[in-house]
């Protein structure tokens, strides 16, 4: 039995029913029994169409649930025991399923929740061991999910900005259990690419290749963290760096620039580098001025003081830096770098301890903590 | 998403508005109040945001190494002027300001004479596993 081919087939399975007007909850369920069902036919008995089997024994299974004339019921059963191939729509249902698990009434939580479950096609146990929660804690997130999209039209044209969201949600989360949430993530949006011509599922999906290719190099093996400018370049897989960038330059192509797009031209450039030392800051700083015009994002505009830094030397980078909000998240990080490069270290050393204070998550915190440390002991 | 641990405080914490000990209330003031935080776990399972929670026993001590061969140190039971955490409940919600409106409930729990103790709750972001993205 092939696992891998039941998942891939499930969501298409799944926006077939609720297209035809099952509920979303009467139709996971549907789909769920037709499944244990292949399960016990398939080996067997394979089917010449397995997605038109399971649409078919996935919709009586449905109308089985519904139904309420029991006697009816036994008598088709005995009738039908196997179910026909039944014509399956050549429109993809799939997408539809995305934009309804990315609807704007769920919160974020649960609308990726939603999406692993239904277009992922993970377990309950599987999603809930990714984001470090009781199972019975994700299991409840869902079918709120489920409920609050119950009511939800489903004909209508969905917000790809939304659907692109909650994938990028998911590839940025850092948990894993024995889930790879970003590789999971990359396989959703592929699916979304495949179906959408947009630059900005282009684009993510480029910045999301050319992120998880520089993943080996990013955390050495205790698992504190390398900064980019130290990565071993040649653990870097250069394969996928080549596929981002491929797929980025088509998508630039179009003229029709978004943010994923912007972000995913600044780590096209890093991942073009032969070495730190040979990136090209310029146009780096460049992007993140495209990127500050596309979302007005504080985050860009701190990225950016660190690229103009690189680009025009310590000091244009702290003028920069000091035209923002410091209580920016990662601020004082970047001010303490900037600090030691401009040679003051008494101070890189303070605004590093203080950073590691404020820092986010551990690995960050020990990797400030030992810039501060680095300074002090040379102090 | 983001986890956050709830810390409830025997001592350590700002007096409560409504400071009676419990051992003034009335049984039903305690069972109300009990009731309460139990209503406020089995809401947050229901919504998917509850991850765990525990009572903790106020007699704690202290332990440190104390070198190759010898019995760790203890310092017995807390000292009067210690901090002592009552309990802990860790929930998983969207933003840091679901988690101050949770806790904000949760220090609304019934105490004396049936009013909120209004006691200070602390308030603790989990530092996370790296996020993918981070360079």
């Amino acid at each position: 039995m092939d696992e891998l081919l039941l998942r891939s087939l499930t969501p298409g399975v799944l926006g077939i029913l609720v297209r035809r007007g099952a509920g979303f909850a009467a139709a996971e369920d549907a789909v769920q029994d037709a499944l244990v069902e292949a399960v016990r036919v398939w080996p067997d008995d394979p089917p010449r169409d397995p997605k038109g089997w399971l649409v078919t024994a996935a919709w009586r299974k449905f109308l089985d649930a519904t139904r309420a004339d029991t006697a009816r019921r036994r008598r088709e059963d005995l009738v039908d025991d196997e179910p026909a191939p039944g014509p399956v729509p050549a429109s993809d249902d799939t997408l539809q399923l995305y934009f309804l698990c990315a609807h704007p009434s769920l919160t974020p939580s649960s609308a990726v929740a939603l999406t692993l479950r239904a277009v992922g096609g993970l377990t309950t146990r599987q999603i809930a061991q990714a984001y470090l929660v009781p199972e019975a804690t994700m299991a409840q997130r869902i079918s709120r999910a489920k409920r609050t999209v119950s009511g939800v039209r489903f004909d209508q044209p969905g917000d790809v900005a939304t659907v692109l969201r909650v994938l990028y949600l998911v590839f940025n989360e850092g948990y894993s259990g024995d889930v790879d949430l970003a590789a999971e993530a990359i396989r959703l949006t592929r699916q979304v690419a495949a179906a959408i011509d947009h630059p900005e599922v282009a684009g993510l999906l480029a910045l999301m290749l050319l992120h998880h290719a520089r993943r080996n190099a990013r955390t050495a093996p205790d698992g504190s963290l390398v900064p980019l400018a130290e990565q071993d370049r040649s653990r870097w897989n250069t394969t996928m760096i080549a596929e981002g960038v491929e797929i980025l330059q088509a998508a630039l192509a179009r003229d029709r620039l978004g943010e994923f797009q912007a972000q995913a031209a600044v780590a096209a450039l890093h991942a073009d580098a032969p070495a730190a030392a040979e990136t090209d800051w310029v146009q780096i700083v460049e992007w993140y001025d495209e990127l500050i015009k596309l979302t007005g994002s504080p985050v860009a505009r701190l990225n950016r003081a660190v690229a103009v830094g690189e680009a025009d030397g310590p000091r244009a980078g702290l003028a920069a830096l000091a035209a923002l909000d410091d209580s920016l998240p990662r601020h004082t990080a970047v001010s303490a770098y900037l600090t030691e490069r401009d040679g003051d270290l008494p101070k890189a050393a303070r605004l590093y301890a203080e950073a590691a204070r404020q820092a986010p998550n551990l690995a960050e915190r020990d990797h400030l903590t030992r810039q501060a440390a680095r300074l002090n002991s040379r102090l | 998403m983001a986890k956050f641990l709830l810390l409830k405080h025997y001592r350590g914490a700002p007096a409560a508005v409504n400071d009676v000990s419990m051992d003034k209330w009335t049984p039903e003031e305690i069972s109300a109040h009990m009731q309460y935080m139990q209503d406020f776990a089995d809401r947050l399972e229901k919504t998917g945001e509850y991850v765990d929670g525990q009572a903790l026993a106020p007699e704690g001590m202290f332990v440190r190494y104390d070198g190759e061969g010898r019995p760790p140190v203890t310092d017995g039971p807390f000292a009067e002027t210690k901090d002592l955490i009552a309990g802990w409940m860790i929930i998983d919600v969207d933003s840091q300001d679901r988690a101050v409106e949770l806790a904000g409930e949760l220090s609304a729990a019934p105490g004396a004479g049936g009013r909120p103790i209004h006691e200070w709750l602390e308030l603790r972001p989990f530092l996370t596993e790296l996020p993918t993205i981070s360079e």
